[in-house]
């Protein structure tokens, strides 16, 4: 069917420009929906313009302002109500958070991940599971911890759960489409060699698409550590995130919003680099 | 020798297992989750959820004062990210090996969107928070910071892809470097750069609400206090029509990526 489609398209040119002459800009379906797409984006973009509620202040005052309050937080920098050792203890408890639930998500993921692709489960299956991926993905991080925390108490355990449960879905998108990739002459040749599902998964499946697994679960590792700063901040999680909200919300303190931010930022600036690495590796492997 | 490798891969596994068994743990306690509790959790959500969690007829009157929120998280949502878009491909042409001006540019542009990208949208929103309060406008910028990082690697990536050749090509025939980005680098990346906006909309309307949470504005704002005053069915109200609204942009932008792509 391949093969037709591929000849169909070689001779399609051809009486193509027999006809007519060849047109420099096609007005093709794409063309139509870039154009259709951009110019419906910058009207919605107009009208949110135009439908903020400015509450009366002044934009370029309120900008000046934002300016002399960035200038404050990031060339003075200093921590006020905790020390730099605690900082960075609460930096590599947002890391530990982060890991938690990239271990967790990465494992469950796997299994339902293998379900997931239609090559080696039934498409009744691997279609179940996407919706439920995609209903899962649909809820915004925070709102699933929020709703963890009725059952397990406000902290870092419905942090953790609710957090787990974003990483599965995202995870289980990227493996199981990874896992579909492979040949299918491959899961063919080992079945007709009498080997069974488990052998076939261990042996070909994952071995195959080990690499891109690691790529996709640092990066999710390292949307988790942004993640957990936020639910720190807005979900009792624990960790910088919740000094940044305190210092930020209750101390009203701009010098330590300063000092977090730059923790902050290097943590997540050393997990590109790393990702970078990471990736160049399995590209050179 | 071939029972070495097999010894030695049964050996790397066992130190692999053990070091991360060993950072589970510590990160177990550090964090003080309960393990527990935590699987625990897991059924007695789904429990409390079936009971509790669903929207009544009562809650249905809420709906038109949801959905007014909705759009107005939509909106800054789309706002912010187009608007980030205009200044990433700006910045993505600077600092694009293909396309720059000239390497010390280059790397100021990267370093400049590694910044903005590398602070998270809610660590922004915190910091703005100081100067443009609970408004729309604090979660706008937020989400205007942080798009504008990400979307500027995505676009020197999708440059740095698509274009060498062609920029190559034209350079030798002599054209300037206005017609080369116009006539050859927007035109062939155009579609791959609308597919990354499109994504970006889609991350943007979910972290909008946490940036709600946070500031008291939009979506976020509104589960917020329904929550925390235990109306648990206008809350469930309020994910729902969220969820509804995620899924409608998502079938969107994926029939657009089918067509451009």
């Amino acid at each position: 069917m391949e093969v037709k489609g591929q000849l169909n398209n070689v001779s399609a040119p051809a009486e193509h420009l027999l006809e007519e002459r060849i047109k420099i800009k096609p007005a093709n379906k794409a063309a139509i929906v870039i154009g259709l797409t951009l110019t419906v984006l910058s009207l919605l973009t107009v009208y949110a313009f135009y439908s903020f509620d400015y509450k009366e202040f002044d934009m370029t005052e309120a900008l000046i302002a934002t300016f002399a309050n960035l200038k404050v937080i990031f060339l003075e920098p200093h921590l006020e109500h905790f020390s730099f050792g605690h900082a960075l203890y609460q930096v590599l408890v947002t890391l530990g958070l982060a890991f938690l639930t990239t271990l967790f998500g990465a494992v469950v993921a796997v299994f339902f991940g293998l379900l997931a692709a239609e090559n080696l489960s039934s498409k009744r299956v691997s279609m179940i599971i996407k919706g439920m991926v995609a209903f899962i993905r649909a809820v915004p991080t925070v709102l699933w911890v929020l709703i963890f925390a009725v059952a397990a108490g406000l902290g870092s355990t419905a942090a953790v759960i609710g957090m787990t449960f974003h990483s599965i879905g995202y995870l289980i998108k990227a493996y199981s489409e990874s896992f579909e990739e492979l040949d299918r002459g491959v899961i063919e040749a080992l079945q007709a060699s009498g080997a069974n599902w488990w052998q076939i998964v261990f042996q070909a499946v994952i071995p195959s698409s080990i690499t891109y697994m690691i790529s996709w679960t640092f990066l999710r590792f390292e949307i988790n550590f942004a993640v957990a700063v936020a639910m720190g901040a807005a979900a009792g999680a624990g960790g910088i995130g919740y000094d940044m909200f305190m210092a930020s919300s209750f101390y009203l303190d701009m010098r330590e919003i300063g000092a977090i931010t730059y923790f902050i930022l290097a943590v997540a600036i050393i997990l590109e680099l790393f990702a970078i690495r990471i990736k160049n590796k399995l590209k050179a492997a | 020798m071939q029972a070495d490798i097999f010894a030695k891969k049964q050996r790397n596994t066992l130190v692999f297992l053990v070091l991360l068994g060993s950072v589970t743990f510590l990160a177990m306690i550090m964090t003080d989750y309960n393990a527990v509790k935590g699987i625990t959790s897991v059924p007695k959500a789904v429990q409390w959820g079936l009971a509790n969690f669903y929207p009544t007829a009562e809650s249905l009157e809420k709906l038109p004062a949801i959905l007014e929120k909705l759009q107005e998280t939509l909106l800054v949502s789309i706002a912010a990210t187009t608007v980030a878009a205009v200044f990433a491909l700006l910045f993505a042409i600077l600092g694009s090996n293909t396309t720059r001006v000239n390497a010390f540019f280059g790397a100021i542009t990267r370093g400049i969107a590694a910044v903005f990208r590398n602070i998270d949208v809610a660590a922004w929103a915190l910091i703005l928070l100081f100067s443009f309060g609970q408004s729309s406008l604090t979660g706008y910028f937020a989400l205007f910071f942080g798009s504008f990082g990400f979307l500027t690697r995505a676009f020197t990536e999708t440059i740095d892809e698509v274009s060498g050749g062609s920029v190559e090509a034209l350079k030798a025939t002599g054209a300037g470097y206005f017609s080369i980005i116009f006539q050859s680098v927007i035109p062939s990346c155009i579609s791959p750069l609308i597919s990354w906006i499109l994504f970006m909309i889609e991350t943007n309307i979910r972290s909008a609400t946490l940036i709600g949470l946070l500031t008291g504005s939009g979506i976020g704002f509104t589960f917020n206090l329904y929550y925390k005053s235990l109306n648990y069915d206008i809350a469930s109200l309020v994910v729902v029509v969220i969820i509804a609204a995620i899924l409608c942009i998502e079938y969107v932008s994926n029939y657009v990526r089918r067509v451009i792509l």
